[in-house]
């Protein structure tokens, strides 16, 4: 009989059937459970949702059919929508104690102003034993103007803070390269609107912080001058509540990069004698200017400058074109700068006249015969300064060369890279309910924005920023997508530059672009 | 009958009072309530001592463990402990300390009369103490899985109460193994360590103060603790429940 149990090795099968135990409260026989009680029992005795409020007022804008989120926000929600549940569970406090398993709506009459959601939630009441639970939560819909809606029903204009960025140049180039940077920082993530003006921008924003915060941005990246002024709208005495407009005025320096600037007496000498005859190599918080002549550089804070402001003596408008004959350097040298002597005549003077000029300058370096140079044409300038009359003896050469450019041409066409761009808003929006706007105003307006996107200068910034990598690593570049470079692939072959500089993939971000 | 009782506001009886049929051991508290319970129910029948184990220690249930002959306490029992034990238990019952690493006595063995389930883990010297010491058959078991059979059962010479969990098959093992019904049930509300929340022996038991109406029916019905001729437990859960209903 052991050797037949031997033989036969069949696998012992060890059932475990679980006993009947009396639920501990009501007695009814139930298998055991960590709690050891019936199903009843336990909820019986807790309620897991009893922290949770039944309901909840919602509060819905009949205007524009919107729902509001607290603290500030408003949304437009479809009813029964995937959005307006995830509004609505949001609403409920403490649920974040629960696991929600389920939520749905229930049908409840569009015109009854309550809607209904059925959650079916789960929580570990005693030890390991979880209980599950559905209820219903109820929300009241009640009415209230959004933000939006009730300024325009008041007539009133968004926005309680302006921000007025000014420069009184005739060229653009400081507010692409200030759109550039803003952008890059997201400053304009408050602003309401952007109007763009003759002479600058305004950014609308809906409180004085968003403003102020804008305003410490402008200070870090470019030497401003700050003029406050506040506007009292309304006032109301019983509970003393003062609403004011408030507007920053934000002054640029009227001097940009690669202008000639003729320095006053004092701050030349607080620069240790540089110039006073010296082009500004760059504007950021600091002036940063280089003596063509000596190499000598300087620096100056945007504070500095405000207490002794001076303005250029030609504006990078007045560039000229110069063709390079002959180059030779001499040996001195500073930073990315050489010194040397060039030899050019003025481009438009080629084929007609013999004159030629010999010229020191500091990009002798980048030059060789043949090259093309833009730079300031004393001879033939028509100035009036008189930080430049407080200088008798001072002699004031011919030509002063600024910076190599390239035969031009539709480079456009070839830039491998794009910039993003401030959505500058329409100016209805803004200035519907300003009394003085009248319908040609708004005309010159909007041409003034076109001009704005579409000029000339802004083509003469991409083609600096091409040439200047120190700039580019400023801003943020986008590399084109195909669509954008479909007309770019046709004639190529015909516009071969050399030695005209390539902005490289590496420095390119992908653009994202979200569509349904 | 079983009495509810509470020790300073626990319900875990199991812990502070060891009971057998010959004597019952209760901890030292700060009042005599726990103690006057037991001495009301029993004094008349067998002696109920105050006692305390391992220098003073409250939770003599846990450590120690006996039957009607005899008496095992842990190594970490005081000669002096030892010794007012011996003289306030009655002649006919032996008491010996037991040199075992699993120290909590109480809580790795069981014992009725006539047998004892023992921790798995036991050493060979302690399962051959208490074979001779209280004088029964000693079965190494687990209980649903738990090896501190004492934590999770309680047992008499007329049946025991063993952890809900416990499947149908093993509770038919170890009823074959020890000759007395069991039953799967709870105490204290739903609390599965029975061996803490009561104390019984052959004629009363005692048990926690959360213990419900439900689960004093099953101690009373398992152990036999009615004087009436006890009834399947399905026709009392029926009867509670249709009171709890009316």
């Amino acid at each position: 009989m052991d050797t037949d149990q031997s033989n036969s090795l069949e696998p012992v099968v060890v059932t475990h059937t679980l006993p009947t135990i009396l639920c501990c409260t009501c007695g009814i026989p139930i298998s055991p459970n960590p709690s050891n009680m019936c199903v009843h029992c336990i909820r019986s005795r807790v309620d897991i949702t009893e922290t949770i409020p039944k309901q909840i007022t919602l509060y819905f804008c009949k205007f524009c059919s919107k729902y509001h989120i607290p603290p500030s926000s408003w949304v437009y929600c479809e009813p029964e929508s995937k959005e307006l549940l995830s509004l609505c569970i949001a609403r409920i406090r403490g649920l974040n104690k629960l696991h929600l398993v389920d939520a749905n709506f229930i049908w409840t009459e569009p015109h009854s102003k309550r809607i209904k959601v059925k959650l079916t939630v789960q929580k570990e009441v005693f030890n390991h034993t979880i209980l599950q639970q559905s209820f219903i939560v109820e929300y009241h819909v009640d009415y209230q103007q959004c933000y939006d809606c009730r300024a325009k029903s008041a007539k009133m204009e968004p926005w309680e803070a302006v921000v007025q960025v000014r420069q009184r140049v005739d060229h653009k180039k400081t507010f692409y390269y200030l759109e550039q940077l803003i952008l890059k920082h997201n400053a304009h993530g408050n602003a309401l609107s952007l109007k763009t003006l003759r002479d600058g921008l305004d950014f609308y924003f809906p409180n004085k912080s968003a403003a102020l915060q804008f305003v410490e941005f402008l200070h870090r990246v470019v030497p401003v001058r700050m003029k406050n002024s506040d506007h009292l709208v309304s006032h109301d005495p019983h509970n003393t509540t003062y609403k004011y407009k408030y507007s920053f005025s934000a002054e640029l320096p009227p001097v940009c990069r690669d202008d000639l600037v003729c320095l006053p007496k004092k701050v030349s000498t607080s620069l240790g004698g540089l110039g006073p005859l010296v082009l500004v190599t760059k504007v950021s918080q600091n002036l940063c200017f280089i003596d063509p002549w000596t190499l000598q550089t300087g620096e100056f804070s945007g504070y500095q400058y405000w207490k002794n402001p001076f303005s250029s003596l030609l504006s990078c408008r007045r560039l000229v074109e110069f063709t390079v004959l002959d180059c030779e350097l001499t040996g001195e040298s500073q930073g990315k700068y050489a010194m040397g002597d060039v030899t050019v005549c003025r481009s438009s003077d080629l084929g007609w006249t013999d004159r030629q000029f010999y010229v020191r300058s500091h990009i002798a370096k980048f030059l060789k015969s043949g090259d093309i140079v833009l730079g300031y044409d004393l001879e033939n300038a028509n100035y009036n300064d008189s930080a430049l009359d407080a200088y008798r003896s001072l002699q004031v050469p011919d030509v002063i060369l600024v910076r190599k450019t390239y035969p031009a041409k539709n480079r456009a066409k070839r830039r491998r890279f794009k910039l993003k761009r401030l959505e500058k808003k329409k100016q209805q929006q803004a200035t519907t309910t300003a009394v003085r706007d009248t319908n040609n105003d708004m005309q010159i307006d909007q041409h003034n924005e076109d001009e704005y996107d579409n000029s000339q200068d802004f083509e003469e910034f991409l083609q600096e920023l091409e040439q200047d990598p120190e700039m580019r690593a400023q801003v943020d570049l986008y590399k084109k997508t195909n669509e954008d470079q479909v007309s770019t692939t046709q004639n190529s072959e015909e516009e071969d530059d050399d030695d005209y500089p390539q902005v490289g993939v590496e420095e390119l971000l992908e653009d994202l672009h979200l569509s349904e | 009958m079983a009495v509810r009782c509470q020790f300073e506001s626990s319900s875990e009886v199991g812990v502070f009072a060891k009971l057998t049929s010959g004597y019952c051991l209760v901890s030292v508290g700060s009042s005599e309530n726990f103690y006057s319970v037991f001495e009301g129910e029993l004094a008349e029948h067998i002696p109920v001592i105050h006692a305390t184990v391992g220098g003073g220690c409250r939770c003599i249930g846990r450590l120690a463990v006996g039957n009607r002959r005899g008496l095992l306490l842990p190594n970490s029992t005081t000669d002096q402990e030892l010794l007012h034990i011996r003289n306030s238990l009655p002649d006919s019952v032996v008491v010996q300390r037991c040199e075992e690493r699993l120290n909590a006595l109480g809580n790795c063995i069981v014992t009725n009369d006539y047998f004892a389930l023992v921790h798995p883990d036991l050493d060979r010297e302690t399962e051959e103490l208490v074979a001779d010491v209280l004088g029964v058959t000693v079965f190494r078991q687990a209980i649903a899985g738990e090896a501190l059979v004492g934590s999770y059962c309680c047992l008499t010479n007329q049946g025991g109460l063993v952890h809900p969990l416990t499947s149908i098959e093993d509770q038919d093992e170890l009823s074959t193994l020890i000759r007395v019904p069991l039953v799967a049930g709870t105490i204290n509300r739903g609390s599965e360590v029975i061996g803490a929340g009561l104390v019984a022996n052959d004629w009363s038991a005692f048990c926690g103060l959360d213990t419900t109406s439900t689960e004093l029916s099953v101690v009373e019905s398992i152990f036999r603790l009615r004087d009436i001729e006890p009834v399947s437990f399905m026709d009392q859960a029926k009867a509670s429940l249709i009171e709890n209903l009316a």
